[in-house]
Parts: C-alpha cells; sequence; structure tokens
C-alpha cells in the first residue's frame, strides 16, 4: 500500500486516518462525520489498514474489543454455571464412578445432566482453560495494535492543527479574544499544572498524558498473571503435598530433600465464653463450640550438607509452632496447619493370661505404628506377632484385610508360646473379639489399655510461580490506577491576526473535568465561550426523533 | 431541600462509623465476619460512595435513590442474627478484615453508578407505551418492594415470637434438627413436626431444597407482592411513574458520566479487594491463593462484568440507556453475591 499525502504536504502511512502533521481527515468518511474519532489520534492501525492474508485476518480477530468482550462475557458465564452446584473438589466422592453416582443421586436428573456436561470439573476443563487462552491472546494482540502506532503519535504532536480538526472537536470554541488571550491562557493553563508548548500563534496545553498508558501496563500485569498460572504446571514450580504428622513422631517432608519434621503435640482450642470472649456468648450457645486455634509444636530438622548417604543425624534449625494463618516457613517452602484427628490409637497393652487360673505372666505394649516381632516375658514365654493389621476391615479367603493403614482398628494374629504351651497357640485379637482359629487356647491376650495422641494434617507447599503472580497483579494494578484514576486532556488555541481565537479541547475520560478547567481559563483570560458540541448533536437528535413521532 | 438532607445524611453516616468502631471494640475483630455485620458495612460505604460522588458532582438526587436503598439494606441486615461471633481460626487474619473492608468499599462505590443508572431509566424510558423497557423498570422497582416485604414478615414473626421445630433427613441421609421462625409453608425432607399448634407444611421438599429458606423466601414474595399492589392500588400507577417527577429535570449526560465515573473509581478497589487482597489472605490461610469456591468465582464473576462494562464504553454506542441498565445489572449481581451465595448457593457445598 502507498502512502498517503495530505494537503499539508506531509507523508502519512497507509491507513491514517487523521493526517499526523495537521490533523486533516484524510478518509471520507472522517471529512464527512461531525466529530473525529480521537480514539487512537487517528492513527494508522494494523487491524484498520490490512485484510487480505489469512494472518491478517487472525490479527484483526483478536484485536478487535467485540472479540474480547465476547470472551471475557464467555468466561463470566461459564464461571457462573460452575457455582450451580459444587465442584467435585467439594464433594466427598472421590473415583469417577463414585463422583458420578453422587450428583445423579444427590441432585438427581439436575445433577446427571450437569455432570454429563462436564461441568462438574468446569475449571480445569480443556474448553474453560481454552477460552482462557484466548482471551490471553486477545489481550496481547488488541494492545499491541492499538499501542505502537498510539505511542508514536503523541511523541510527535504537533502545536498548530487544521481547523477541520479543531472544529470537529468535542469541545469548540470560536470568537473574538482579547490582545492577551493567548498569554493568559498559557499563564492559567500552566497554573493548572499543564505542560504548554507553543508554535507561532497557537499553543497545546497537556495533562496527564502518561494515564494513556494504563491499558497497556494493566494488560501487561494481566498477561504476567497469567504467563505465572501457567508455569505452575511445569514440575519444580510448584510443591503441593500432604503429611500426617503423629505427636512424638518425626517424618521426612515429601519433596524437601533433607529436611524432616517432629511434631511436639497438637492441640486444639476452642471458645470458652469467660471473661473477655462472654461477648460471643449467645453466637456459642446458638452454634455448640466454636474452634479458636489449631496449633502443632514443631521441630524442623535438615541433614547436615556434609553428612553421608544414609546417614541418620539431623541438625534442628528452628522450633516453632504452626498454626492457622500462621505456616512455617523455611528454604522457599510453607507448611501450613490444615487439618487434624483427635486421639488416634497409638500403642495397645496385653496381659498374656492363663484363662483358668487368671494367672498373669505378664505385660506387653504394642506400638501400632511400628510394632515389633517378638515380645518376651520373664519366664521364658514369648508372643510373636505374626500378623498386623492397622484397619480391619474383614476375612477374604479366610486372609484377614487391612482397608488402610491407619491404625482405626486393629487386629493382631499372634502365636503366644509359654512354658507350658510351647508348641504354641494362635489367636487372632481385634478390640471386639478375639478368634482362635485352631481350637481352643489355655492362654489369651486379655486387653489392658490404650494409649492414644493426636495427628496434625499438614500441607507442604513450595510456589515459585508466586513472585511472578505477584509481580502481574502489582503491574495490573499500577494500570488501572494510572488509567483510571487520571485522565489525559489536551487544549489546542490559536489566534489568527485579527484577534479572533480558535480553541478545542479533548481527554480520553472525565469531560466533566475538562470543562472545569476551561471555565477557569475562558474566565482568566476572556476566551469565546465554548460549546461541547456532543451535546449539540445528541439535543439535536432528540428534536428530531420527537418531531417525527 | 438539597443541602439539609445531605448535612442529615452525614450526620447518620458519622453515626453509623461510631457504631462500626463501637463492635470493633468489644469484639476485638472489624465487624466484617458474619451476614449481618457485612451487610450493614455494605449500607455505610454505599452512602460512603454517594458522599465521595456528591463531593465530586454535587448532585443531591443520587442520594434521592442511594439513601432509601441504604436504609433497605440496612433494615435487611438487621433480620439476620446480630450477636457478635467468634472468629474460627481460618479468619484471625488482619487480612480478613483489610480483604473484606476493600470489597464492601469498592462494592458501595460500585453501586452508585447503578443508583445514576436508575435515575437515568426513570428519566428516559417512557412508561406510557408496552415496552421491555418499561417491564424491567418495574421489576426494578417491585424487587425493591420485596426486600420490604422481607423485611416486614421477618419481624412480624420475630415480634410474635413465631416457632416451630422439625427433625428431618438431609441430603447425606443423617438426621438433622431445623427451627422455624416463620409458619412453614414447605416442610424439609421427610420431616417431622415437634411443635404442636403450628401451621403444618403444605408440601415436601426433596433434600437438596432447604425448606426452611424457601418458605422465608415465599413469605416475603407474598407480603412483598401485596404491598407492591396496595402501593399500585393507592396510586394508581406504576411505581416507577410515581417517582418519574422527581427526575424530570435531572442531567443525563451527567447521571451517565456519573454511573460511568462511579465504575471508574470502583474498579481499581474492586480488583484489589476482592481479588489481590482476597488472594493474598487465601494464601495464607488456606494454603492456596484460589481454590474456586462459590464466593470466589462470583467475586471473579463481578470483576469480569464490570471489566466487560469498561470495554463496551470504549464505543460510543453503549453510552447512555445502554450503560444505565448495564449499572443496574452490575448491582444486582453485587446483591446475588451477597444474598444468594451466601445463603442459597454456599448451603448447597457440603463444606459450608
Ligand atoms: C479480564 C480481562 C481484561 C481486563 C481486566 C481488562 C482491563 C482493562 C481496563 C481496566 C482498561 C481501561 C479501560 C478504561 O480506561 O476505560 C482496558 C482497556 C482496553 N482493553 Fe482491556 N482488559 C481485559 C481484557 C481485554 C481483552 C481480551 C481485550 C481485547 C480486545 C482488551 C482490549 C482493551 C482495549 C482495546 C482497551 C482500550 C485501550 C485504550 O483506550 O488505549 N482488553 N482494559
Amino acid at each position: 500500500m502507498e502512502k498517503i499525502q495530505c494537503q499539508c504536504g506531509h507523508l502519512n502511512p497507509p491507513g491514517t486516518v487523521l493526517c499526523e502533521a495537521c490533523g486533516r481527515s484524510l478518509t471520507e468518511k472522517e471529512q464527512k462525520s461531525k466529530l473525529v474519532d480521537m480514539r487512537y489520534e487517528g492513527t494508522a492501525r494494523r487491524s484498520q489498514t490490512y485484510n487480505k492474508s489469512i494472518i491478517d485476518k487472525i490479527w484483526n480477530f483478536f484485536s478487535s474489543v467485540k472479540v474480547g468482550v465476547s470472551l471475557i462475557v464467555l468466561l463470566l458465564v461459564a464461571a457462573a454455571i460452575g457455582t450451580i452446584l459444587p465442584q467435585k473438589a467439594y464433594i466427598p466422592a472421590t473415583t469417577a464412578a463414585e463422583i458420578k453416582a453422587y450428583y445423579t443421586d444427590v441432585y438427581g436428573s439436575v445433577g446427571r445432566v450437569y455432570h454429563f456436561l462436564g461441568f462438574h470439573d468446569m475449571y480445569s476443563s480443556f474448553w474453560f482453560i481454552l477460552l482462557v487462552g484466548l482471551l490471553a491472546i486477545s489481550l496481547i494482540v488488541a494492545s499491541l495494535d492499538r499501542f505502537v502506532p498510539l505511542y508514536r503519535s503523541l511523541k510527535n504532536q504537533r502545536v498548530l492543527r487544521h481547523i477541520s480538526f479543531m472544529n470537529k472537536q468535542r469541545i469548540f470554541a470560536d470568537g473574538p479574544g482579547a490582545d492577551d488571550s493567548l498569554q493568559k491562557a498559557e499563564a492559567k493553563l500552566k497554573e493548572l499544572k499543564y505542560k504548554v508548548t507553543t508554535d507561532k500563534n497557537g499553543l497545546l496545553a497537556e495533562k496527564g498524558r502518561f494515564s494513556r498508558w494504563g491499558p497497556y501496563v494493566n494488560h501487561i500485569g494481566l498477561i504476567i498473571f497469567l504467563f505465572g498460572v501457567m508455569l505452575r504446571m511445569m514440575p519444580g514450580f510448584y510443591v503441593d503435598e500432604s503429611l500426617w504428622l503423629r505427636e512424638g513422631e518425626t517424618r521426612a517432608i515429601p519433596e524437601a530433600p533433607g529436611y524432616s519434621l517432629e511434631s511436639k503435640g497438637f492441640e486444639l482450642e476452642t471458645y470458652t465464653g469467660e471473661d473477655d470472649e462472654a461477648v460471643f456468648n449467645e453466637a456459642i450457645d446458638r452454634v455448640g463450640s466454636v474452634a479458636k486455634n489449631y496449633q502443632t509444636d514443631i521441630v524442623l530438622y535438615q541433614k547436615p550438607e556434609d553428612s553421608l548417604p544414609g546417614a541418620t543425624d539431623l541438625e534442628k534449625v528452628k522450633e516453632s509452632s504452626i498454626r492457622v494463618n500462621e505456616p512455617l516457613k523455611f528454604d522457599g517452602y510453607a507448611i501450613y496447619q490444615m487439618d487434624f484427628r483427635l486421639d488416634e490409637l497409638k500403642a495397645m497393652k496385653f496381659q498374656l493370661t492363663n484363662k483358668e487360673t487368671e494367672e498373669s505372666l505378664g505385660e506387653l505394649t504394642i506400638d501400632l505404628i511400628n510394632p515389633e516381632k517378638t515380645y518376651e516375658f520373664e519366664n521364658g514365654a514369648t508372643v510373636n506377632l505374626l500378623g498386623y493389621y492397622p484397619d480391619f476391615s474383614g476375612f477374604e479367603n479366610g486372609e484377614p484385610q487391612t482397608a488402610t493403614p491407619l491404625p482405626n482398628n486393629p487386629g493382631f494374629l499372634v502365636e503366644m508360646k509359654t512354658p507350658e504351651t510351647p508348641d504354641g497357640e494362635t489367636s487372632f485379637i481385634t478390640i471386639k473379639n478375639t478368634v482362635e482359629p485352631f481350637g481352643e487356647n489355655q492362654y489369651k491376650l486379655a486387653f489392658q489399655a490404650a494409649e492414644t495422641r493426636d495427628v496434625s494434617g499438614l500441607t507442604i507447599r513450595k510456589d515459585r510461580t508466586l513472585p511472578i503472580l505477584g509481580l502481574g497483579g502489582l503491574i495490573f494494578m499500577i494500570g488501572v490506577a494510572q488509567g483510571m484514576y487520571f485522565n489525559h486532556r489536551r487544549f489546542w488555541i490559536q489566534q489568527k491576526a485579527d484577534g479572533e481565537i480558535l480553541l478545542a479541547g479533548h481527554t480520553n475520560k472525565n469531560w466533566f473535568g475538562l470543562k472545569k478547567d476551561l471555565d477557569q481559563v475562558t474566565e482568566y483570560a476572556s476566551l469565546p465561550a465554548y460549546v461541547d458540541q456532543q451535546e449539540e448533536i445528541e439535543k439535536a437528535e432528540k428534536l428530531e426523533s420527537e418531531e417525527q413521532s | 431541600m438539597g443541602q439539609n438532607r445531605i448535612h442529615h445524611h452525614h450526620r447518620g453516616f458519622i453515626a453509623n462509623l461510631g457504631y462500626f468502631f463501637t463492635r470493633w471494640g468489644a469484639t476485638g475483630h472489624a465487624p466484617l465476619s458474619n451476614m449481618f455485620e457485612f451487610t450493614t458495612a455494605f449500607g455505610m460505604t454505599l452512602v460512603a460512595g454517594f458522599i465521595v460522588i456528591y463531593a465530586l458532582y454535587k448532585t443531591p438526587v443520587v442520594g434521592m435513590v442511594v439513601l432509601p436503598v441504604a436504609l433497605l439494606i440496612i433494615a435487611f441486615a438487621s433480620m439476620f442474627p446480630s450477636e457478635v461471633s467468634p472468629l474460627i481460626p481460618a479468619l484471625q487474619s488482619n487480612w480478613l478484615a483489610i480483604h473484606v473492608s476493600t470489597v464492601v468499599l469498592a462494592e458501595g462505590v460500585l453501586a452508585i453508578s447503578a443508583a445514576a443508572g436508575l435515575i437515568y431509566l426513570l428519566k428516559v424510558v417512557d412508561l406510557n407505551k408496552k415496552s421491555k423497557q418499561r417491564f424491567w423498570l418495574e421489576a426494578i422497582m417491585y424487587s425493591l418492594v420485596l426486600v420490604v416485604g422481607f423485611v416486614v414478615a421477618s419481624s412480624y414473626f420475630t415480634l410474635t415470637g413465631y416457632q416451630s421445630d422439625f427433625t428431618y433427613v438431609d441430603k447425606e441421609g443423617a438426621a438433622a434438627e431445623i427451627t422455624y421462625h416463620m409458619p412453614a409453608i414447605f416442610g424439609m425432607h421427610e420431616y417431622e413436626q415437634l411443635s404442636e399448634d403450628k401451621m403444618t407444611p403444605l408440601m415436601e421438599t426433596p433434600a437438596v431444597v432447604n425448606a426452611g429458606k424457601l418458605t422465608t423466601v415465599t413469605w416475603s414474595l407474598i407480603v412483598g407482592t401485596i404491598l407492591y399492589w396496595l402501593i399500585r392500588l393507592i396510586a394508581r400507577k406504576r411505581i416507577a411513574a410515581i417517582f418519574k417527577p422527581f427526575v424530570k429535570n435531572v442531567n443525563l449526560q451527567l447521571m451517565d458520566e456519573i454511573g460511568y465515573r462511579a465504575v471508574i473509581i470502583g474498579f481499581p478497589l474492586f480488583s484489589l479487594g476482592a481479588l489481590i487482597f482476597a488472594m493474598i489472605w487465601a494464601q495464607i490461610a488456606w494454603s492456596r491463593f484460589w481454590g474456586w469456591d462459590p464466593k470466589e468465582v462470583w467475586a471473579l464473576v463481578t470483576w469480569l462484568f464490570y471489566a466487560a462494562y469498561l470495554h463496551l464504553r470504549l464505543g460510543k454506542g453503549w453510552h447512555g440507556e445502554k450503560s444505565a441498565w448495564l449499572g443496574v445489572i452490575g448491582f444486582a449481581i453485587i446483591m446475588f453475591n451477597l444474598v444468594a451465595v451466601n445463603l442459597i448457593i454456599a448451603g448447597l457445598h457440603s463444606y459450608a
């Protein structure tokens, strides 16, 4: 395409609407309209200029605000639909079949359809992520399409503009002025913090140009944020593990090589309603007990750097407590207090007893996490633990089964040898009953006591994308504040040889504020009264439509 | 009238602020942790939003809409248990107060755009001709009367001390109990009534529906609808038409500008409070900055909506009446998030 030559002699890039130098309208449409379209200063935007190749078409598609708004609205609607029924992460079901059944059982046919359409996993669905991706592309393309030409044109502004540029601005005035109008206007505008440049018989006053970059800055912030979110799918950037830690136990921290954590104790406090908590009494009475604090007291250990592989020596790093809202932080990791189980069985104490005489040969304590294989008594009796089933759930083909590795319902298959019964007697013991599979025994293990302890449910996080997300958020906020709490105001004033004043004003936002400034300048510098041409046009249109009806 | 009213209003606002801080002192936390506290604060920030706009534009007419609506919202709030509740551990964070107070402030400012929009619509919509616009404008008026209906019904049954106890079976199949404070129109799933001489439910609902809340909604609808028709019978015109004379001299261009300005001021605040501060708090309290729970999603929906509004305003075609409608819709979304998401959707989720 060829460059467009304006009457003033300036050569403009193809696609320009208003001459870069003098502001004359270059297209027929623009010449006919009553007001110039000032959105991007009438510069040549790629999307408005080329429409031939497939690349042009794609570019134009993504650069359109209509497309951008449609994407925003689609995302909004999809997001809202995802809240009609709970998402799958929030329902008490884990396997695909259970999840499917849950929606049908609880929500009937609505639930079935919801599940069928995939709405139960809306936010990780392919097309939701696709929409976000398209939005990101649109953000980038639309911003580039506008930013480059806008930047060029605002940088190369001329003071003197053609009359056809001036009189097609929304704020316009012409009429006689005083001899010193121009000087006084300049002084007043400077007082109002405008930057004034003069050229021959005219001036250009400008304020807040930087606010024009606001949208581009905030879009960059959004793109950085979305980039950070994408990055967390890469290995190494994001760790999300959980750890159940029992009181008194020391465990390696998953995904944090070299680190271990010991629990000194777990604590659950509830509101008592006493003393200065008395104000809460009414609420506590209504809902029952209310938790006040969950806390695990911990010691963090690290394997010394020079320690040999396989060595178990640990160095204490710090001793503190983890509470809700107060995670433990170290080396880029954060450990959160997320959950707890109270009173988990820790150990069980039994007596080896002669069933008939009730005579005891001694006691043994079975640690339910790390049980020993053999327990020996003073008089030579032994108990062998042949099998341990921490969460006994019944027999399958004669074999005892355990549902989980947690000691919720321990079952023990034991062999008892005493001087009286050297061949050994076998017995299967659970909390509720005892089975003697090979006939009547002489000895039994009589339950004495159980020890319990609390378990802390901890979450281990490492999120190396957080600084990126934070940066994105910060840039976004700077951009919106810049674009919305400030605005770009300009006045062009010329005085002809006969004293006649021409004035035009433009702002990207807040015409109310612009007019307030102009009122002050007009009064001080005795400028001709201005008109808001848009209001005039609207009034005329309204009159016309009223006459027709 | 203008000046006087405004001064009055400032005084009311300061009294309200005083209440807010007294409550803060008594509970040891910012009073923003339950429905009563949050909604009262919203009523306050609505007034604060009006004060900001009034300082900029000196337009008492906006107050004509904002003040009654703020009053209505505070009356609505006072129907919820007003006891001070102790904070569960997750809520014991300064970030919570920072997050919530920024959100209510932003919502108060954004709501001004709905007020300006409503005034705009009251002036431009032709009430003599049948049209979609006329229908929806009256629908807005009707929904405001429904809030009055809720307040009247709740107050009446609270004052008369109505109470009726039931047992029922919840959606997980467990036995549960509930106390109705209004005569039961709907019964919970497999309910059994414990109180004698009290209205028996007309209909039993499936387990996923909270028949107690449905009953409250139904009573509000009944009372509100009766009120609405009473007003229409007495005035012999639509409610919108009653207000029309008050907005006769309103400058439409100014209302459009105020509506837009409110969004411009409110949007950055909302982004900061409802997304950024919320994420910081969630990261500290829940170990992840975003979890797609309904409250979070609806904050995102609100934010996307206002982003769409701003982009639509880039072109000329959406100024004026269309913008006014968008302002009103934005307020509807905010109220939906406040009322429906708290009371209905959150209740559907098993973790709530
Ligand atoms: C959620 C996503 C988005 C947010 C939060 C956002 C935010 C914003 C904001 C706050 C403004 C300033 C508006 C004003 O000053 O009145 C803006 C302007 C703009 N946005 Fe976006 N935007 C988003 C997505 C998009 C998309 C997808 C497009 C693609 C077409 C787009 C194109 C534009 C354009 C063309 C402008 C005007 C630029 C100018 O006036 O110089 N935005 N955006």
